[in-house]
């Protein structure tokens, strides 16, 4: 029932669990990525030094700043949800602990896309 | 005023897909949504189906989906959406005909957890089992749930998980495992406990933002779930 999810006007808890899913996915999915690589070295360093300029690209980077971002909004939004979980009034302040998760999430994101679009940058 | 109705209709007799039919009204910005929804039906077109008995937001009859959210129709007023409404029927539920939904499933989930009291020992003193006010106050707020089923509906996993109890039912076990009188705790306890229990809710909070009667819905949840981790 994917259609299901268009047909609900999602309330701001609806979207920070969608996009905890969502940046929990995408986490998993570069870490199946980064065990086939680790994996790789066992073929020698070579191997695994030729295939670095895949890390290197562009798209690449791009795909590592949105990593970042994930990391970054689902272990904020994590804290979020054990809060709401173990922390008995956690539930009555669900949505400022989502500004606050926002919040946090912001401050660590800015710095960190920074510098890794800057090197991008410098890389070009 | 004048407001346009979007209605999503379907006669599984005649439909292979739901379609939307328009309905223009004039209405009283104090009308309810429901009020709009019988002129439709006096009026325009009486083959439109929903539900509906008390009108008052007490029998939780006419839950449906306004504008994209659960809400009872009974208790929405026109001027609080303008003049442009869309009405659907409850999601994650068959439809049976137009807005009228099949919530059998929905009430054998109710029935999995005994929402009755449990107590086969004579009652204390005189006919009456006694509590004080503040045992009472612990479940108060369950107590006012209506089973209209906008909780249920509006929760994503009970879209994809045919097997989740669902808020509804969580929130009518925690009316009677928080009760002094009551002794069934443990069994109910055993059933929200399992794969389909209380720890598929991710404390998403549409149920307690959808609830017509204003229960803090995830609250009963995590309340459960804290019960199940340390045993109080």
């Amino acid at each position: 029932m994917v259609s299901s999810y268009r047909g609900y006007r999602a309330p701001q808890g609806m979207l920070s669990w969608a996009l905890h899913r969502l940046t929990g996915l995408g986490v998993l999915l570069f870490l199946f990525l980064h065990i086939i690589d680790i994996f790789l070295v066992g073929y020698g360093p070579e191997l695994f030094d030729d295939l670095l300029f895949i890390y290197h690209h562009p798209a690449f980077v791009v795909g590592q700043i949105a990593l970042i971002a994930s990391v970054y909004y689902h272990a904020a939004n994590g804290i979020r949800i054990i809060l709401v979980d173990f922390w008995s009034n956690g539930y009555k302040y669900e949505r400022q602990l989502f500004y606050g998760a926002m919040t946090v999430f912001f401050i660590a994101f800015i710095p960190t896309a920074t510098i890794m679009i800057m090197a991008l940058l410098d890389e070009l | 005023m004048q407001v346009q109705f979007r209605i999503e209709r379907f006669n599984p007799d005649q439909d292979t897909k739901p379609w939307f039919g328009e309905y223009t009204v004039d209405v009283e910005p104090t009308d309810r949504v429901l009020d709009a929804l019988n002129l439709i039906k006096w009026r325009q077109d009486g083959t439109l189906t929903f539900r509906r008995s008390c009108a008052h937001g007490v029998c939780g009859s006419d839950a449906m989906r306004i504008n994209g959210r659960n809400r009872l129709a009974c208790k929405e007023l026109v001027r609080d959406y303008g003049s442009k409404i869309t009405i659907e029927p409850m999601l994650g539920f068959r439809v049976i005909k137009d807005l009228v939904v099949d919530m059998e499933d929905f009430f054998a989930s109710y029935r999995t957890l005994q929402p009755y009291l449990v107590n086969d020992e004579p009652p204390g003193v005189g006919r009456e089992r006694l509590q004080t006010p503040e045992e009472r106050e612990i479940f108060d707020d369950t107590t006012k749930c209506i089973m209209c089923g906008a909780c249920t509906t509006a929760c994503p996993i009970t879209w994809t998980n045919e097997d989740f109890l669902g808020p509804a039912a969580i929130v009518n076990a925690h009316r009677f495992i928080y009760d002094s009188r009551d002794h069934g705790a443990n069994e109910r306890l055993d059933v929200l406990n399992s794969k389909s229990g209380v720890w598929r809710c991710r404390t998403i909070f549409n149920c307690t933002e959808a609830c017509p009667r204003g229960i803090e819905v995830t609250r009963a949840i995590e309340q459960i779930k804290r019960t199940l981790l340390t045993g109080e």
